[in-house]
Order: C-alpha cells, then sequence, then structure tokens
C-alpha cells in the first residue's frame, strides 16, 4: 500500500473517493466516482445491474486497482496494491458468496490469517474462542463459537462474517447483497444487527437491489449508472419512485434495431411450472417470429426457468407443450430434438469447448445429422459451418481457430452457429450480451432480429433493462420465481418493468 | 477474466502460431527421431531390420493398452485396472481352453469379452454409482481383477496354447510382426472413431468442457460407459499378443501396464486435464517408451537404472509440455 505523504485534506469523511476511473477492454466500468463516507454511517448503493457496483466494491477492497483518480482514508492519501492493504486499514467486505470453511469452527473461520499464538507458537485456543464468543454475543446472536459452520444457516453464516470482521476491527463493513439468500426473519435480523454497528460507530456500506431494504436501513443512498455516480442523497429528501426513475433514466436510443417479425403460431407453451423455492408456477406462451423479453432482477428465477425448460434441471410439475403438443423433456437431449437451444449466460464455461476449433464447436450438437454409416461427412460438415461462419460474419473467419481466442461477441456468434446447425426453432438467450463489446452487441440485436424474421422463436433473459425493452415484443417481469407482470413493447416504460421486478406490484 | 479479455483476436496462422502449431504437433515426434539418432550413434546394432522388428513386437502390447488409456484421459479420466483385467482376461482364456479344453476361438472371444465386460463394470461403477473419480473406482477393480485371476488359476501360469491363439503375439508377416500390422490396423480405426464419428467428437467434448458437452444434447453416461468399455477390450486384445509371445497366460501378468499406458499417453502430448490428444500422438508415446527400453538395453544398462530412466523421461516429456503451454500463452 502506498500511503501519500503530505498530500493530508480535512475532512469528515472516513473514506472518500474523487474521480475514480476503471477501464476494461470496450467497458468503461466507473467514469469520474465519487464516494464519502462518513464514520458511523450506513451507506446504501444503488443500480442497475452493471451500473459498476460490484468494480466499486472491488476498487474499495483493493482487487482491482483504479486507472484515474484519487482516494483518502481518514485524510490521507491511499492507494491499494491488493485485498490485504484494504484490510489494514479497517476496511472489511463480506461478499454475496459467503467466504467461511465450514468444515472449520466458528473461531477458527473468525481467526482465520489472523490466529493468535501462545509464546510457545502453538494456537491459543482458549483465548480465541473467548474473544470470539465475546463478540458473537455482543451482536446478540445464539453461536457457539466451538461449532463448526456447518451447523449454521445462510442468516447465522453473515452473522459469524460481521463477527469476524469486528474481531479484525473493521471501521468500514461493505455488504455486497447480504439479504439474497436470507429468509425474511433473517434479513430482520441482520437489519438489527446493522443498526448495532452504527452505534459502534461503524461504517456499513450496503448494496441492494432491495428498495423497501435500503430506505428502512441506509442514512445516506447514492445512485449509481453507466460507472457514474448519478445523485448522492439524504434518506429523507427520497423515496423508492424516485430512486427507479435515478436508475433506470436514460434514453433506450438507435442501439436497438428492432424490426418486428410477423407472428406465427404458438410453438411453446408452458403451464404452471414449479421447482420448490425456485420456480412457482409458471405459465406463458412464445410464437414464432416473436422475440419474447424476460426481465426481473438477478436470482428472480429467470435463468433456472430458462435451465428447466431445456431439461437441464429437473422440475416438480408443470407441462411444456410444443407446436401444441405436450411433450417430455427430461434432459438436454429431448430439449434438442424437440428444435429448443439454449445460449448460456456462461458462454466460457457452458457454452463452448474453449481449447476446441469453431468448427469443432458449431458442429457438437448437430454430428448425427452428417453421418453416413455412422461415420460424419467431414466434407458436408464443414461446408454447412464454414457457410454459418460466412452468415454470421465471424471475426476472424478461419474454421480452425480456437474458440478461447475470441472475443465475446464472436464466442456468441459460435454458439449461435451451433444452435442453427442443428436447425433450432427455439432460441433462449440467457444475457445474449453479457461480457459484450457495445459494438458487438448491436450486432447480436440484429442476429436476434434476424433469426425472428425467419420464423424462429426467441425468448432473451436480459437483466439490461434498455437491451429488453428494445429487442422485445413481449415482455414478461419476474420477481422470487413468480412472473409478475407482462407488457407490450410499446407500452412499458423502465419505471414500470423496475417497480414489478422489485415486487412493486403483485398481479 | 481480464486476461481473457485482453486476449481478444489473435490468429492461429501467424508466424508464431504456426511454429508452435507445428512444434506442438511433431513436439513427440522430434523427441522420437533425436532418441533414435543418439541410439543409433552409440550402437551399430540398433538400427538393424532385427531390433527394429524387434522394438516394434515389444511396443505392440504397450500400444494397444495405451489406446484405450488415451479414450479414458482424454474424458479427463484414468484406467489404473487394465493390467489386472489384461491378467484376467488370459487366464480365463487359458482356463476355458488349456484346462477346459474348449475351441481356440471361444476362448478368443472370452478373452476380448472378460475384458471388455470389466470395462464396462468401471464405467458403470463411475456413471451410475456416480463415484467420484475414475481413479478410485478402477483402483478398486484393478484389485478385484488381480485377486479373481489369482484365485481362477490357483496362482499358477498356464500354458501350451494352441496355434490359432499364439498366432497373435508370435507369427510374423514377412519380417514384419503381425502384432504390429494389427496395431496399426487399431490406430488407424481409432483415428477414424476419434475424429469422422459423433462418438469420437463427443468424447472430446466431455473431456473439454463437460457442462457444455451436456447442455449441447451429449449423453455424457453413454460417452463414459463407452470409453471405459473399450479400455477393458484393449486390454483383453493386448493380453492375446502377450500370451502368443510367452505361449503362457499367468496371473501376475501386466503388473505395470496402467503406468506404461498412462506414461506413453501423456509423452504423446494427451492433457491429463481431458480434451486434448491424439492417437498418433499416443502410438509416438509408445514408440519412444519402447526405444528407450531396447536402447538402454542393448547399451548393457541394468534394469534398475532402466526403471529411474523412463521415470525421467516422463518428467521431462511433461514439463517440456508445461513450457509450450506457457509460451503459448505469451505468444
Amino acid at each position: 500500500m502506498i500511503i501519500i505523504k503530505g498530500s493530508v485534506i480535512v475532512n469528515e469523511y472516513f473514506l472518500s473517493l474523487k474521480g475514480i476511473c476503471k477501464s476494461f477492454p470496450g467497458v468503461k466500468a466507473l467514469d469520474h466516482m465519487d464516494l464519502d463516507i462518513k464514520p458511523g454511517e450506513t451507506h446504501a448503493l444503488v443500480g442497475e445491474n452493471g451500473a459498476g457496483k460490484s468494480t466499486l466494491i472491488k476498487i474499495l477492497t483493493g482487487v482491482y486497482q483504479y486507472d484515474e483518480g484519487e482516494m483518502y482514508c481518514q485524510g490521507e492519501k491511499v492507494r491499494f496494491e491488493k485485498p490485504k492493504d484494504a484490510y489494514v486499514l479497517g476496511i472489511a467486505c463480506i461478499y454475496q458468496e459467503l467466504s467461511l470453511a465450514s468444515n472449520m469452527t466458528v473461531t477458527e473461520n473468525i481467526f482465520l490469517g489472523r490466529e493468535l499464538r501462545r509464546s510457545n507458537g502453538l494456537l491459543d485456543y482458549p483465548k480465541m474462542n473467548k474473544i470470539a464468543q465475546q463478540v458473537i454475543d455482543d451482536l446478540g446472536i445464539e453461536v457457539n463459537v466451538k461449532d463448526l459452520v456447518q451447523a449454521y444457516s445462510m442468516g447465522y453464516r453473515q452473522m459469524i462474517e460481521i463477527a469476524r470482521a469486528l474481531v479484525a476491527d473493521a471501521k468500514l463493513i461493505i455488504m455486497d447483497e447480504p439479504t439474497s439468500s436470507l429468509s425474511e426473519k433473517e434479513v430482520t435480523c441482520l437489519l438489527g444487527k446493522i443498526h448495532k454497528l452504527k452505534e459502534k460507530g461503524i461504517a456499513v456500506v450496503y448494496i441492494s437491489h432491495h428498495l423497501e431494504e435500503v430506505m428502512e436501513i441506509a442514512d445516506r443512498i447514492t445512485v449509481l449508472r453507466d460507472g457514474c455516480k448519478i445523485r448522492d442523497m439524504d434518506k429523507k429528501d427520497t423515496n423508492q419512485d424516485d430512486m427507479i426513475q435515478l436508475m433506470v433514466g436514460r434514453e433506450i436510443g438507435e442501439k436497438f434495431p428492432k424490426t418486428p417479425a410477423p407472428l406465427g403460431n404458438v410453438v411453446l407453451r408452458v403451464e404452471g411450472i414449479n421447482r420448490e423455492g425456485v420456480l412457482d408456477n409458471i405459465s406463458f406462451e412464445l410464437r414464432s417470429g416473436e422475440v419474447l423479453g424476460f426481465s426481473g432482477l438477478v436470482g428472480a428465477g429467470r435463468t433456472e426457468l430458462a435451465r428447466a425448460i431445456f431439461g437441464a434441471d429437473k422440475i416438480d410439475s408443470g407441462k411444456i407443450f410444443i407446436n401444441e403438443k405436450e411433450v417430455k423433456i427430461d434432459s438436454p437431449q429431448d430439449a434438442i430434438e424437440h428444435g429448443i437451444a439454449f445460449l448460456t449466460e456462461d458462454r466460457k464455461g457452458q457454452g463452448l469447448v474453449l481449447m476446441h476449433n469453431i468448427r469443432f464447436n458449431a458442429s457438437l450438437s448437430a454430428l448425427s445429422r452428417f453421418c453416413k454409416i455412422g461415420v460424419i461427412n467431414t466434407k458436408e460438415m464443414c461446408c454447412e459451418v464454414d457457410g454459418l461462419i460466412e452468415q454470421l460474419q465471424l471475426r476472424p473467419g478461419n474454421p480452425l481457430m480456437t474458440t478461447r481466442l475470441l472475443s465475446g461477441g464472436n464466442q456468441q456468434k459460435v454458439v449461435i452457429a451451433k444452435w442453427l446447425c442443428s436447425q433450432s426453432k427455439i432460441f433462449i438467450f440467457d444475457e445474449p450480451t453479457r461480457g459484450i463489446d457495445v459494438g458487438a452487441k448491436v450486432e447480436v440485436y440484429k442476429l436476434i432480429n434476424h433469426l425472428a424474421a425467419t420464423g424462429v422463436a426467441v425468448i432473451v433473459i436480459s437483466s439490461e433493462l434498455p437491451e429488453v425493452m428494445g429487442i422485445s415484443d413481449r415482455i414478461l417481469v419476474m420477481y422470487e420465481g413468480r412472473i409478475t407482470a407482462e407488457f407490450n413493447h410499446s407500452e412499458v416504460t423502465p419505471t414500470q418493468i423496475m417497480k414489478a421486478a422489485t415486487g412493486g406490484y403483485e398481479q | 477474466m481480464i486476461k481473457d479479455k485482453l486476449m481478444t483476436i489473435k490468429d492461429d496462422s501467424s508466424f508464431v502460431g504456426k511454429t508452435f502449431g507445428v512444434i506442438r504437433k511433431l513436439g513427440s515426434l522430434l523427441g522420437l527421431i533425436g532418441l533414435c539418432a543418439v541410439l543409433t550413434f552409440s550402437s551399430e546394432y540398433f538400427l538393424t531390420l532385427d531390433n527394429i522388428m524387434n522394438i516394434a513386437r515389444q511396443s505392440s502390447i504397450n500400444c494397444l493398452v495405451a489406446l484405450g488409456m488415451l479414450l479414458t484421459i482424454l474424458t479427463a479420466g484414468i484406467d489404473l485396472s487394465v493390467g489386472s483385467i489384461l491378467a484376467l482376461s488370459i487366464v480365463t482364456m487359458g482356463v476355458v481352453v488349456v484346462q477346459l479344453g474348449l475351441s481356440p476361438v471361444v476362448g478368443i472371444l472370452i478373452c476380448l469379452g472378460v475384458g471388455a465386460l470389466f470395462g464396462l463394470i468401471n464405467g458403470l461403477l463411475l456413471t451410475k454409482l456416480s463415484l467420484p473419480h475414475p481413479f478410485i473406482s478402477t483402483m478398486g477393480t484393478m484389485s478385484i481383477a488381480r485377486g479373481l485371476a489369482l484365485l481362477v488359476t490357483a496362482a499358477l501360469p498356464i500354458s501350451n496354447f494352441p496355434p490359432v491363439i499364439r498366432f497373435w503375439g508370435e507369427s510374423f508377416i514377412g519380417p514384419i510382426p503381425f502384432s504390429f500390422i494389427l496395431v496399426l490396423g487399431v490406430y488407424v480405426l481409432f483415428h477414424i472413431i476419434l475424429n469422422y464419428t459423433p462418438m469420437g467428437r463427443h468424447i472430446y467434448a466431455v473431456g473439454g468442457n463437460p457442462e457444455a458437452a451436456r447442455l449441447s444434447g451429449i449423453n455424457i453416461q453413454n460417452v463414459l460407459l463407452f470409453v471405459y468399455t473399450v479400455s477393458g477390450f484393449m486390454a483383453g486384445l493386448a493380453g492375446l499378443l502377450l500370451v502368443g509371445r510367452v505361449n503362457a497366460a499367468y496371473p501376475l501378468a501386466g503388473l505395470d501396464y496402467s503406468s506404461d499406458a498412462i506414461a506413453a499417453v501423456i509423452i504423446g502430448g494427451a492433457s491429463f486435464m481431458g480434451g486434448e490428444g491424439t492417437v498418433w500422438g499416443t502410438l509416438i508415446g509408445a514408440m519412444i517408451m519402447a526405444v528407450l527400453r531396447n536402447g538402454l538395453n542393448i547399451l548393457s544398462v541394468s534394469a534398475e537404472m532402466q526403471t529411474v530412466a523412463i521415470g525421467v523421461v516422463i518428467i521431462l516429456a511433461v514439463y517440456v509440455d508445461v513450457l509450450r503451454h506457457k509460451a503459448a500463452k505469451k505468444a
């Protein structure tokens, strides 16, 4: 860590960010971001997915280094080179996926990496247990520090994380979507503990999609959009609707070249799909030529719905009709046979075999089509795949190029080629432009339009509001595993979608 | 993540890419040629027709076992049981043909059948019982098959096989051992299977990215069953060659065959992480092992030292591969 001597500013803030910029190739994740956090205040960060919250947290915790700007901690100019630097200054972070070792005791977790030793060098368990229990009791939770962490629910584990931050003498605790996996009761408990932290003079940066929680707990609120600070305000000066307005308030320009295709028959009908705790009685229809958007927050169950329709996950009950005929889909193979294609959000992890070339990947689902007496007719296959590469304008167009080396947009095209090759009629896109450069996004939108124009039925799951509004004919909004609203392309506002996506109105 | 993003478009057809591609493909072949060159200079006997045919004959068993092993390693698995399966296959054949007096053709079918059956069991243990890794399931069957082989024979060797069985391992066509012709035929067949059939492509996909393979509609369980059954079958086939060569089936046959086969596959450039490797690489890997053993014999290096040398070569070969990967990433 570098503490830059001599450049001291006197102010009341524990942490102060001035004009922080951070770029990734093709994306400016943070653009002259300012943030001021007073000691002991609870400061909420709100914004759409992709607004820059996660990047900001990673800069605060030293995981990423900023490109431009200045950062002050208690008036001293600092620059974090690694996560430990932030830790030393008393900045602790509780991530969405908790980072506790569940096979070790609560005490061991609380002191992980900072174990207390006796003079003979061995671990001083009695002392550690005593301190840990004290902090836990102080938080008012019923945990025995000698138990293994795996004995406790997610809510308790969150508290244990907080205890760990307290033992490390944290002055600022960052909580990233802390309530996403908690029950209602646990949420109430957590919010209570945050009040306790406030009394101790510990600042909290609270990131949440749940605006009602934000209104309950925050002292100050900063709204982010497109990597910029839009406004920071005291809670008393704002309300939920204002915040939504600020979060989404942008024009949907010509970034989305929507060309509506003529609608055909219903090709996919889903009736009452249920999966315990994930999907709750989902029904909808999809016509050929239609682009159906699924909006909602991360964790609303959209990906899970797609995986259920595709047979990748088992469902508890519900029916699926293809061309008005009920079908049984137990595996991706069944789904593919019925013409369904699933383009996953995680192309590298689930869509492509990265070490192999474009041809290999593009033909993977359709090999049996090219077989004569069990042997692949390579000529015919290459001819078709190379034609698709041409048609999709894959760059570079060398079919023997390893897919690992392609850009995100071109990787997406390989996956599209794969499903065109297997002659799918229903395309389910999960976050089709995640990790894709701005320019290449438009190309993907055009491809989606093109698919629809050729009579393919398309489902687009997207967390980017402008995207889902720009390319869909119809939009379904999900919240906590349910469909909470349906809108027509022409008659919807971002505010309405956001409201449905945060459980604002339940029909 | 960020690094991946930085590596946007880099064409394989660039000069550096091409050079690395050639070295990658030829790496083990260059090693084999270099080894042969050194041995040619060290001994006049090495580069004689007799000796070369000798190497071809000696390598054929490992060639076949390694081919089955290649398939399992391509799926990011392993088969430790091949040596034991080989032993059980040949002693069963011995019991059936020599002791019970059944037709040698039936004996051959039983030998291959026992191999395939045990391979299938390996596959079923992996897919149906969801054992965490084939290391465990095949380690179990390794012990089971070896134990059965000892039980069946009361730990004694069986000899005096009829010519139809001995033919596979002992006969020559002209100067060329039949066993090596068989090896080449099987390699061509496997080259076609791996590159020109859906099953072959699916094997590479399952090893490269199982989740992507599943979501592409590939039945992973079927692929694994196929792979392990083939591996067992190849052990049975290799057993036939062994019986022909020594005219005996003994229950302790093939003790270190699995490690030899793994070594051949890895020296041949296959990735232990799955998804990468070719039959020709494996063939070269097996030849390197055979040439090394033969050369050290000619130079009268002791058996003990030979074992040490082979270990060194395995580690060197893989280390060269690691360096190559690092260089390719930087380029």
